[in-house]
């Protein structure tokens, strides 16, 4: 049970911390360019990639975080013209919760089989 | 030509015996008596043998760069060094699955001869789940993916093999990485026959123990040349990326390695029986499905070349075959041994292998869920997404942090019952010096949060707990020890490259300076060069460190005739501190040249840790048991 | 008998895995996006090739009836192939043709032009490719008809071919 309560403090406080870590717009460029897939080459992010379809998004990029994008609204202006595909974060809505909800499922329900099999009394 | 004519009627021939040997092993099986067929193991040898002729017969197709044969001209060129073109046999569609063949027959061969303590039906059935197996790919070869179709008329030059994989860590890549994919098989294999003949027994898993050992130790050696690759040729710095073709080495190896420590348990009793079989079903399945998902094309990406859909179906069709079979037999024929019912105390060295396995099959589906769930999205509602590295993350290091901490208590426990002590004042120690080495390396780092703070302090915290029972004489398990000290500084040193790398990405002409964290990169001259198969433009960098010391760095471009591409080789200088990665890029248009400058700490100590996990793997092989 | 319900549901279910994998062999293709999931163009800003002056997107669409946006470079090799069709579209008179030069050297674009002819009725200047991702493009060729409410008919990735040809024919008529 104390294990339990430290488990979800742990995964609390990673999704919040998420939110404060990126200060530095040049650290943010790079976040963002990691989580873009370059649409012409086979599974690079742009981050990674020389093409020009990478390198042409590296600028659009920079121009719309100078023109006071945050990150959501690079991503949606990137999803509005090339798809959900283009991001390498998969969202969390309807077509994807289980997507992100099958592995915890599957997590807990071996540990009930698990938990079946012990013996805690002493 | 000749090589060739003999490389397709040896595999023609192989597959006539590896039929035969099925009347004449039923016929041995049914002998009542303890000795098997002498002609058995004969015809297995001369099974292996023909694949073994195909396979150098193609070999040497290639090393002659006869292109009357289509796989050599799709792949190779006159102008290819020796050594890429002999690698170039297996580095295509029809010649890794040669290979393949030359593994599975290889592993039954030796099977066999290993085996001759053990029950003779069992041995039998072994062979005959395995040969469905080899027939089935000897049908795949031959009908779908033949390396020795014939070209008229015989042209001239050959179309060349990609300039990325003409490198010496993905020659011997491909060789290392099947034999333990591959390998597995024949855990597949000995375990369906175990439970048929209801031999999921302590000597069984004494028996078994070896293959899986094998299996797991070419396996991870296979993933690291990998990562190595990955990491000095494409030129990106990285050395994981989540990519499909990556997941699919990886989640054998999960299974595989869960399967290590549960057969440990069934050594010493008959506990887990179930679950084994099953651990060693999925492994072989997992490694199939992965061979489906990267070769049939259904992973995709905008540019890919068309796939033969055939060839896919086959190995759909093959796979699910191989699973239909398998549930049948575990069905069948496993009956759990219900007037037992053991129970396994909660704090136990069972337990902790239970809860070992409860985590990895975790990070199995998570890997697994992620890399076919938009397969599936496609299919059902023709949406198109993409599962990339911040899915896996999100999902797998909240749970690493709580595997790491139960990996420092679980080993440890006894056997059967262990009593809950009062926590050990070393462990105390150890627990608050991990959380000031932590605090200070994260407040030094640019990943300031608090995961990361807890991450590594757990990954300090396991380390220092396995360097303390390494030292500790208490127990004797030697390669366990040997091991978890590895993983748990590969985990280290995976993170502490991850908090402090850094790079710098800019345009310079020839001539030009810049100054990165105390590091002077002068951009001295180009270099122009040719070379057999492709010219190259050297850029010379002269880098002044921290330090003082100077260093040269010379990245490449290389620009290859057959077929036209332009690669970049990274220069890397290697250090057992450091390395300093270099880059380079044309501009277009531009006499400017993009650099990428990389600073990566701890680097070498990933791929030396792999090797300390291996080496403790490889101690377990001379180790008659496990703790005696 | 609880062990028998347990092989049947898992064996339908890995018979639906395997009719999922086998539907996913057979639908994949080159990614072309089937619902172009913007459907009208958005503003952009571009240079005008020849005048290096700054056009707003409203003065080029006006007075057609449709638009052919086509993307093309002087060093782009399948642009030269499809370049004789596109000489033959903008004879069409409800067609106004509009390029992009992408990613080009202003004087080997030139070159190209005076060499092969200007099908454009006005060429627009991408020199970092840009605008292309604002028009939410792969790379080039590539070919967009739109029509006069600047909704996006039809995208063609790839150089044109006599099909798609046949296709932007169908849809001014």
């Amino acid at each position: 049970m104390k294990l339990l309560r430290i488990f979800l403090f742990i995964i609390i406080v990673f999704n919040t911390s998420q939110a404060f870590s990126d200060e530095n717009s040049d650290k943010l460029k790079n976040k963002i360019s990691k989580n873009i897939r370059c649409l012409i080459c086979q599974g690079q992010s742009i981050y990674d990639s020389q093409s020009d379809f990478a390198i042409s998004m590296k600028l659009v990029i920079e121009k719309k975080l100078n023109q006071g994008f945050s990150e959501n609204e690079i991503y949606e202006f990137l999803k509005n013209k090339y798809g959900q595909w283009i991001i390498y974060d998969p969202e969390f809505n309807k077509k994807t919760f289980i997507l992100w909800i099958l592995p915890i499922l599957l997590f807990l329900l071996g540990g009930a089989i698990i938990y079946r099999k012990l013996n805690v009394q002493k | 030509m000749l090589a060739n004519q003999i490389g397709q009627y040896s595999l023609i021939l192989g597959l006539f015996f590896s039929i035969l040997i099925i009347p004449v092993s039923i016929k041995n099986f049914n002998k009542n008596d303890q000795i098997i067929d002498s002609r058995i193991i004969s015809i297995s040898f001369l099974q292996f043998f023909l694949v073994l002729v195909s396979f150098c017969g193609l070999i040497l197709s290639f090393i002659n760069s006869d292109f009357s044969n289509q796989t050599v001209y799709n792949n190779s060129h006159t102008t290819k060094p020796l050594f890429y073109k002999i690698s170039g046999t297996w580095g295509n569609h029809e010649g890794s699955l040669l290979l393949w063949l030359l593994v599975l027959t290889l592993f039954i061969f030796l099977f066999l001869i290993k085996s001759s303590k053990q029950p003779k039906k069992y041995r039998i059935l072994t062979l005959i789940f395995q040969q469905i197996i080899i027939i089935g790919f000897f049908l795949f070869i031959l009908i779908t993916s033949n390396p020795f179709n014939y070209l008229f008329p015989v042209p001239n030059e050959g179309l060349g093999l990609n300039p990325i994989l003409q490198d010496p860590a993905l020659a011997i890549h491909p060789p290392i990485l099947y034999l333990g994919y591959v390998g597995s098989s024949i855990i597949l294999s000995s375990s369906l026959a175990a439970t048929v003949q209801k031999y999921i027994s302590k000597d069984w898993a004494k028996h078994i123990k070896i293959w899986i050992l094998v299996s797991w130790i070419f396996l991870t050696l296979g993933i690291m040349l990998g990562s190595i690759w990955a990491y000095y040729e494409l030129g990106w710095g990285g050395f994981w990326f989540w990519d499909p073709v990556e997941n699919v080495s990886l989640m054998p190896w999960l299974c595989l390695t869960a399967l290590l420590h549960c057969i440990l348990v069934l050594e010493k009793k008959l506990l887990l029986t179930s679950w084994v079989i099953i651990l060693s079903i999925a492994t072989f399945t997992l490694s199939m499905s992965g061979t489906f998902l990267v070769r049939s094309g259904i992973l995709n990406s905008i540019h890919t070349f068309a796939n033969d859909p055939g060839r896919g179906i086959f190995i759909l069709v093959f796979l699910f075959i191989l699973i239909f079979i398998s549930l049948v037999i575990f069905f069948s024929f496993h009956k759990k041994n219900h007037s037992k019912n053991i129970k396994i105390y909660w704090l136990s060295k069972e337990s902790s292998i239970l809860i070992n396995n409860w985590f990895m099959m975790y990070f199995l589906s998570v890997i697994l869920i992620g890399t076919v769930y938009p397969i599936f999205l496609e299919v059902l509602s023709s949406e198109k997404i993409s599962v990339g590295p911040p899915f896996y993350n999100k999902l797998i290091i909240p749970f690493l942090i709580i595997f790491l901490i139960f990996m420092s208590v679980g080993p440890n426990l006894n056997w059967i019952k262990s009593e809950f002590k009062k926590i050990d004042n070393k462990n105390i120690i150890i627990f608050i010096i991990s959380l000031v080495i932590s605090f200070l390396i994260i407040i030094q780092s640019d990943s300031k949060s608090l995961i990361n703070t807890i991450l590594i302090s757990s990954a300090f915290y396991l380390f220092f707990v396995t360097v303390k029972d390494f030292f500790s004489k208490k127990y004797k398990n030697y390669s366990q020890k040997i091991s978890h000290l590895g993983f748990s500084l590969l985990i280290l040193s995976i993170l502490l490259n991850n908090f402090f790398s850094s790079e710098i990405i800019t345009n310079l002409k020839v001539g030009e300076k810049f100054s990165f964290q105390e590091n002077h990169i002068t951009f001295e001259s180009i270099e122009n060069k040719e070379s057999k198969n492709y010219k190259s433009i050297i850029g010379h960098f002269r880098i002044e460190d921290k330090k003082g010391s100077l260093i040269k760095l010379k990245p490449e471009l290389r620009i290859y005739d057959y077929p036209f591409t332009i690669t970049s080789e990274a220069d890397i200088k290697t250090t057992i501190y450091s390395d300093k990665f270099l880059v380079m890029n044309l501009v277009k248009g531009n006499e400017y040249f993009n650099i990428r400058y990389q600073l990566k700490p701890f680097m070498i100590w990933i791929w030396i840790s792999t090797l300390i996990i291996v080496i403790g793997g490889i101690f377990s092989l001379f180790n008659k048991t496990y703790e005696k | 008998m609880k062990n028998k319900i347990f092989l049947i549901s898992l064996l339908l279910f890995f018979s639906f895995c395997f009719v999922v994998l086998f539907k996913g062999l057979n639908n994949s293709n080159v990614y072309v996006p089937k619902k172009t999931t913007e459907k009208t163009l958005v503003n952009f800003v571009a240079k005008d090739f020849f005048t290096e002056k700054e056009i707003y997107f409203d003065e080029i669409f006006i007075d057609s009836e449709f638009y052919i946006l086509n993307i093309w470079s002087s060093w782009c090799l399948p642009c030269r192939k499809e370049h004789p069709k596109l000489m033959q579209l903008s004879k069409n008179k409800s067609l106004k043709l509009i390029g992009l030069n992408y990613r080009d050297n202003k004087k080997n674009a030139k070159k190209f032009i005076n060499k092969f002819g200007n099908p454009y009725s006005s060429i627009l200047s991408d020199r970092d490719g840009t605008i292309a991702i604002e028009w939410g493009a792969y790379g080039v060729p590539e070919t967009t008809i739109i029509d006069r409410n600047k909704k996006i008919l039809k995208k063609f990735i790839g150089p044109l071919d006599d099909k798609s040809i046949k296709e932007i024919n169908l849809i001014i008529k």
